[in-house]
C-alpha cells in the first residue's frame, strides 16, 4: 500500500488562540499601514512647513500674528496646515498608543493612559481645526500695526 | 537597536511639542497681542536652541522612518540596513548643518 493510493487526511490543527477581543481582526495591520502611508506624507508636509517658516525671510523672527494671517489668507496653506494637524496627531497618537501597550502593564494604568491619549488627540485635532476655520485675520478693535497689510483695505 | 531607541525618543518628543504647538498657535484666536507675546519666546536664545533640537528630532525620525519602510519592503535594503543607518546620519548632518547656520544666525545674530 503506497501513500499515493490511500491519502490520509492532513492532521487537523487546533483552533488558534483567541484574540484579546478588544480589537477587530486586522486593526493592527491597518495601524501599521497608516504609519507607513502617513509617515512619508508628513515628511513632505513638515519639512516644507519648517523651510517656509524658519529658513525663508527672517526665519523665526518673522513669525507673528500678521505672518500667520498672511499665510492663512491662501486656501492652500489652510489645507496644508489642516492635513499636517490631522496626520501628525493620528501618527503621533498611534505611536504613543503602541508605546503605552509596550510599557504600561497593569490594565487600569493602560486604560487610563489610552483614555488620556484619546482625549488629547481628539481635543487637539478639534481645537486646531476650529482655529484654522474660524480664524479672523482682521479682528475688530485690534491694534492695526499688528495686523496684515491687507486689513487696511477693509 | 540604537536606532529603535532614537525613533521612540524622538517620536515622543515631537508628539508633546505638537500638543504645545497647536495650543500656542490657537492664541491667534485670542488676540494678536497674546499670540505675538507667546511666539516671541520662540525667538529667545534658549528656545532657539530647543527649536534646533526639535528640528534635529524631526529629521532623525523622518529619515529613520524611511529606512524602516525600505527595510520592510526590499530585501536589498534589509541586507544593507547597517549602511542605511549611516545614510540616515549622513543625510541628517547634511541638512542639519546649513539649517543650524541659518537658524542660529536668526536667533543669535538678529539678522
Amino acid at each position: 500500500m503506497t501513500a499515493a493510493s490511500s491519502p490520509r487526511p492532513a492532521p487537523s490543527l487546533k483552533e488558534p488562540r483567541a484574540r484579546s477581543g478588544r480589537l477587530r481582526p486586522g486593526a493592527e495591520q491597518w495601524s501599521w499601514r497608516f504609519m507607513r502611508i502617513s509617515g512619508p506624507l508628513l515628511i513632505v508636509l513638515i519639512l516644507t512647513h519648517l523651510f517656509i517658516n524658519l529658513l525663508t525671510g527672517d526665519g523665526v523672527n518673522q513669525i507673528d500674528f500678521a505672518f500667520v494671517a498672511g499665510k492663512w489668507a491662501a486656501w492652500y496653506w489652510q489645507v496644508w496646515d489642516l492635513a499636517m494637524l490631522l496626520l501628525a496627531m493620528l501618527h503621533g497618537g498611534n505611536g504613543m498608543r503602541l508605546l503605552i501597550n509596550d510599557y504600561a502593564h497593569t490594565p487600569w494604568l493602560r486604560k487610563l493612559l489610552h483614555g488620556a491619549l484619546g482625549v488629547a488627540v481628539v481635543g487637539t485635532i478639534v481645537l486646531g481645526a476650529l482655529v484654522i476655520f474660524t480664524f479672523d485675520p482682521c479682528p475688530a478693535g485690534a491694534d492695526p500695526s499688528l495686523l496684515p497689510s491687507f486689513c487696511e483695505d477693509i | 537597536m540604537w536606532m529603535w531607541v532614537v525613533h521612540r525618543v524622538t517620536g515622543v518628543a515631537i508628539f508633546f511639542f505638537l500638543l504645545v504647538h497647536v495650543l500656542d498657535t490657537s492664541l491667534v484666536r485670542v488676540s494678536p497681542e497674546a499670540y505675538n507675546e507667546v511666539i516671541g519666546s520662540y525667538k529667545t536664545p534658549i528656545y532657539g536652541l530647543v527649536e534646533a533640537g526639535l528640528v534635529a528630532a524631526i529629521l532623525l525620525h523622518a529619515f529613520n522612518g524611511l529606512r524602516i519602510i525600505a527595510v520592510d519592503n526590499s530585501t536589498w535594503a534589509l541586507r544593507h540596513q547597517r549602511q542605511l543607518v549611516w545614510a540616515v546620519w549622513i543625510l541628517f548632518a547634511v541638512l542639519m548643518l546649513p539649517f543650524l547656520w541659518r537658524h542660529l544666525g536668526h536667533v543669535f545674530g538678529g539678522a
